[in-house]
């Protein structure tokens, strides 16, 4: 059976079919890029060129403000640990990546705080959920930085030290508002407006803890 | 050393063949490996590869290209075990050889006087013991061109064949067919030059363009003035002579990576060089053909305008020949540039409208070329 041959008339100017005008017109694309970007390189004054390239290690880009990154555990305003072991992180973490063991703090008013905080950084699947588990605003993913790589698998499991050392103190209120929320709540209820009601102020009740 | 000698001839033969292969050729060459990704990462808004250094020196990276031979070096020549052990081994060098060899034929300088090297240019150039700078003066110049750039092929196709592989098989019989198709232009439109000049020395063709463009003297102006349409069909011919994009059929790196896709290290390094030595010698040859190769442009009028002056403009031989090589290299240095940009600007060819492109349009064109071209100088230049 013979094939049949389907002749397709492709409509086309003479100076189309020659080619030549659209392939001037395409060096000339090319070689515009060329002449502004390699002067503005060998000028040094990269804002001239159209180069997206990043010479990495030399240049970096700035995580955006919300990423989600290495862990850090945040201080008190007299340098100790937020962190009260309440195993909240441990609970919700969905990789098992954290491992806390727990002891008695020698402050009275504070129950436990961690002996042991570890955060495997290579089961961590940066869900962040640890961070938003956390009540006392202890451990954060804001570093804006990333796991670093590592010649040993060891070297990715980041102690209390470690975490510690990228954190700063924070002025969040433990526990959130204060333990005494309720009354404060209620209070502010009463309290006529005008009155300092943001939940941000300082709570009426106890003091926090420092 | 007796100027005329056969022992003086061999020795002055022997550098100047050193000469354009270690001095010209192959650092060019090497060069142009790391400008290809340079230059195309400029006209794609990307840096390329700039990393590469000796110690502090850096220089944009050009020391890439020493980072790619010892990594040829370094990695394992492998022969598949059914190829044929001695044309897979031979194939490359039958590859790289043409490239080289035909730049003996090509003038990169003024000559320079042998008898009175530090004297004074003589007037129309002529002195008594002439040193040209070209490794062999032959008068069927541009056909042993031809002959030696043909055998390129070979190295194409018994890599493809030698290979034992499919792909290889076909990207060699691609790379034959194309090359042959591709030659009956070039030839045919060289002889459009031939008839304009007269000569097939190129040395001689050189000597002929002594003018930029001179309207009333057509027949003495540069190739690309005289011979428009010849100069548009030898860059095409010559470009797809070198497998390149927008004819890389051959080598078509999305479909079958073509006939070197067995070879590896410094076997597949030296098909890498050959391709870029053909575009030096391609584009030498243009140069040769098409802008005058070593002559300065509007040199009657620098003349002049140096003309109050005692002596020459250039008082020195040497001085003159150092200049004109400069200025050589400079055009042939541009002309890769170019065909570099043109393989970063086409998209290829499919293989049916290659030979389309080929047979139907570029072959009836060179032809009408050297017929009104053989019209031209029959009736109005003679």
């Amino acid at each position: 059976m013979a094939v049949g041959v389907k002749v397709v008339n492709r409509p086309g100017s003479f100076s189309q079919q020659m080619y030549l005008p659209a392939i001037a017109e395409g060096l000339g694309v090319t070689f515009r890029h060329f002449v502004k970007n390699f002067f503005g390189n060998i000028t040094g004054n990269r804002k001239n060129t159209d180069i997206a390239t990043l010479q990495y290690p030399e240049e970096k880009k700035k995580y955006p403000a919300r990423h989600r990154g290495l862990h850090r555990l945040m201080l008190r305003e007299d340098g100790q640990t937020r962190c009260v072991a309440c195993m909240m992180c441990p609970t919700v973490c969905p990789a098992h990546c954290i491992t806390i063991v727990a002891e008695e703090a020698p402050d009275g008013r504070i129950e436990k705080r961690p002996k042991i905080f570890e955060i495997d950084e290579l089961r961590c699947v940066v869900c962040g959920l640890c961070a938003e588990a956390c009540p006392c605003d202890a451990i954060r993913m804001d570093t804006l930085d990333h796991a670093k790589p590592t010649t040993r698998r060891v070297d990715a499991i980041l102690d209390k030290e470690e975490l510690l050392s990228r954190g700063l103190p924070s002025h969040a209120t433990q526990g959130g508002v204060g333990a005494f929320w309720r009354e404060k709540v209620k209070g502010e209820a009463q309290t006529p407006a005008g009155a300092d009601v943001s939940p941000s102020g300082p709570p009426k009740g106890p003091t926090p803890l420092a | 050393m007796e100027y005329g000698t056969t022992l003086f001839t061999a020795v002055i033969a022997l550098i100047k063949i050193l000469f354009m292969v270690l001095g010209v050729a192959m650092p060019v060459a090497s060069i142009l490996t790391w400008l290809e990704r340079r230059q195309s990462a400029m006209m794609q808004d990307r840096l390329g590869p700039n990393r590469a250094n000796i110690g502090p020196f850096r220089a944009w990276g050009i020391t890439h290209f020493l980072a790619d031979a010892l990594k040829f070096m370094a990695k394992e020549d492998f022969v598949p075990p059914k190829a044929h052990k001695f044309l897979f081994m031979w194939a490359p060098i039958m590859a790289m050889a043409p490239a080289l060899i035909v730049s003996a034929i090509v003038p990169f300088g003024a000559p320079f006087c042998w008898d009175h090297p530090g004297g004074p240019v003589p007037a129309g150039g002529v002195c008594a013991q002439p040193l040209p700078l070209q490794i062999a003066r032959l008068d069927a110049g541009l056909l042993f061109y031809f002959a030696i750039s043909s055998l390129a092929v070979y190295g194409a196709t018994l890599a493809g064949w030698a290979s034992h592989n499919k792909w290889a098989m076909m990207g060699g019989l691609r790379a034959s067919s194309q090359m042959m198709s591709y030659e009956v232009t070039m030839g045919m439109a060289v002889l459009g030059s031939f008839l304009v000049y007269g000569t097939l020395e190129p040395g001689a063709i050189v000597a002929q363009q002594q003018y930029v463009l001179n309207l009333s003297d057509i027949g003495h102006s540069w190739g690309i003035f005289s011979q428009p349409v010849g100069f548009i069909l030898f860059l095409t011919a010559a470009i797809a002579e070198t497998k390149r994009t927008p004819f890389d059929i051959p080598e078509g790196e999305p479909e079958i990576i073509g006939y070197f896709v067995e070879y590896s290290g410094l076997r597949f390094g030296m098909f890498f060089l050959g391709e870029f030595l053909e575009i030096v010698f391609s584009s030498a040859i243009m140069v040769t053909l098409f802008f005058g190769g070593w002559k300065v442009p509007f040199w009657q009028e620098l003349q002049q305008l140096f003309a109050d002056h005692p002596g020459h403009f250039f008082t020195s031989s040497v001085a003159f020949s150092v200049l004109t090589f400069g200025l050589w290299f400079v055009k042939v240095f541009m002309f890769c540039s170019f065909q570099l940009l043109i393989r970063w600007s086409l998209p290829r060819f499919r293989s049916d409208q290659l030979m389309r492109l080929g047979w139907q349009r570029l072959l009836p064109v060179s032809i009408g070329n050297v017929v009104v071209t053989a019209l031209v100088v029959l009736w109005a230049l003679k």
